[in-house]
């Protein structure tokens, strides 16, 4: 396997896509108090951002598995996807209308340029509101519990990016 | 006034969000808009706004009878009541709800309602503070500010309360927490949107201390600022912390205009 294992602290190592993305965030961040790092810190696998458009290699060498990822999309503690965005998911009331609408997205982009709006949307957009799902530095005063932690898992983003690929334009 | 159009607008089978969106905008909110600024009233379903405007049925009246109550109660080893000082609360508070946060020169620092009291209390009554959300505080704040509804916000930035304003400001609009959100990115970004259930307002203050049906009870501003804190993983800080009394001066100032609503009834 040529992708390593690297364990981002917080002053610690980062990879390039996400040295950029960070950089606005602590700017604004001059008052923050020195925040402690939990011990178990995420380990985070390093991935590449190509012409600041895509991240085409997976994550994990394990296919994305999209029953899962439409749970994980659904469930409120890890995706919470809707949150924000309407997705064709009639068992579940109140879709938010935040973002855009995800019918169709698999259309519009491929794995890859799926892959970087769910690892860290910040890259292509610094104002977004959109989390950044497979980040765990640069943020302020994060609660204990989620200190150095990513929001998903590098296998649960895979299993999201199949799910949403198979959201075709109808 | 616009209610009765909104019943029928509804009745008639609008979406709820497309109902806000597109005719909140064209809606008459009488006092409850001021320009852009819109009180979380105009957002709410009518059936709580029809709670709030009921004093009978609006629960957080219970609160404004017990701290009417307790403005006449004896306290602490100076043997006084507030209306030993104060009198009658509807000509001596009329103006708290108002403007508060102020500058306390003693302090060198602004504080708001429930610091106030709390200072009255130790200072003057020789009393024990009341605990932050207490009942006997909620109703006492309640009480206070209930004596300005209707009137409009308006806090006067003092020179010296600028850099307190102005720290409050960074924290409006600074991220935070795992899921990466400053309040501005939620109330002013994405006022009037659709998350999940909720209708995202502005965020004004204007009603606290609320009757949250979500809780059902009353909570305050800075249990409210907690809330939205740890709902996007970070950490809250303390009631009354200089940090959250900061945030409090800063949105108030931003509500000027908008009436006072306490005790307003909300989500
Ligand atoms: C707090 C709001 C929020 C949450 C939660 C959220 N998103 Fe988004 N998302 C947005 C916004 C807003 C955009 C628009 C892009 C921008 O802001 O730059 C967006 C854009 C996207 C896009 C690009 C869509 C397009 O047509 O351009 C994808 C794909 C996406 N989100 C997927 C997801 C998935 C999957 C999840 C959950 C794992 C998620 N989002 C959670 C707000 C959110
Ligand atoms: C993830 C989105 C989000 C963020 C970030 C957020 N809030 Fe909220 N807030 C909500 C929701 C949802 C509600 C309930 C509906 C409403 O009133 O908007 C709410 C309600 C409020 C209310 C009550 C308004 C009323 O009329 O009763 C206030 C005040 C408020 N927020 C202030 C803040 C402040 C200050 C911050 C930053 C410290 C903040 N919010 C951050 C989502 C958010």
């Amino acid at each position: 396997m040529t992708r390593k294992l690297i364990t981002l602290m917080l002053a610690g190592v980062t990879s390039a896509g996400l040295m950029t993305a960070c950089g606005s965030l602590d700017a604004a961040d001059q008052s923050a108090p020195a925040e402690t790092q939990t011990a178990e810190a995420d380990m985070v696998v390093a991935y590449e951002v190509v012409d600041g458009a895509a991240i085409p290699q997976a994550l994990t060498d394990q296919a994305g598995d999209p029953d899962n990822g439409r749970a994980v999309a659904i469930h409120r503690k890890k995706g919470n996807c809707l949150a924000c965005h309407i997705l064709p998911i009639p068992e579940q009331s109140f879709h938010g209308e935040i973002g855009p609408d995800l019918n169709g997205v698999a259309s519009r982009y491929d794995a890859g340029e799926l892959r970087l709006r769910l690892v860290d949307p910040k890259v292509l957009n610094a104002d977004t509101i959109m989390p950044s799902y497979y980040r765990n530095d640069g943020y302020h005063r994060v609660l204990k519990d989620f200190q150095g932690k990513t929001l998903l898992s590098a296998q649960e983003v895979e299993d999201i990016i199949a799910y949403l690929q198979t959201l075709k334009e109808q | 006034m616009g209610r009765k159009f909104w019943i029928t607008v509804t009745a008639v089978g609008f979406g709820l969000s497309a109902a806000t969106s597109a005719l909140a905008d064209e809606m008459d909110w009488g006092s409850y808009q001021v320009g852009e600024k819109r009180s979380g009233y105009t957002f709410a379903k009518p059936e709580t706004r029809a709670i709030q405007d009921d004093e009978f049925e609006n629960p957080a009246f219970l609160w404004v009878d017990y701290g009417e109550e307790l403005w006449d109660t004896v306290d602490g080893t100076e043997g006084k009541a507030c209306a030993s000082c104060h009198e009658s609360a509807s000509q001596s508070m009329a103006a708290v709800g108002t403007s508060y946060p102020v500058f306390a020169p003693e302090l060198g620092k602004p504080i708001n309602v429930e610091q106030r009291i709390n200072q009255c209390r130790t200072e003057r009554m020789g009393a024990e503070p009341w605990k932050w959300e207490s009942r006997e505080l909620l109703a006492m704040t309640i009480y206070v500010k209930n004596q300005s509804q209707g009137e409009p916000v308006n806090v006067v930035l003092s020179d010296e309360l600028m850099p307190f304003y102005e720290k409050g400001e960074e924290f409006y609009n600074q991220r935070r927490g795992q899921l990466d959100m400053a309040c501005s990115n939620c109330h002013v970004d994405f006022a009037g949107g659709q998350l999940r259930a909720n209708i995202l307002t502005q965020g004004q203050p204007n009603g606290f201390p609320t009757y949250r049906l979500k809780w059902q009870k009353v909570g305050s501003l800075h249990r409210r600022f907690r809330g939205c804190n740890k709902q996007v993983r970070a950490k809250p800080y303390a009631n009354g912390s200089d940090e959250y009394v900061n945030l409090e001066l800063f949105l108030t100032h931003r509500a000027n205009g908008l009436p006072v609503e306490t005790p307003s009834v909300r989500n």
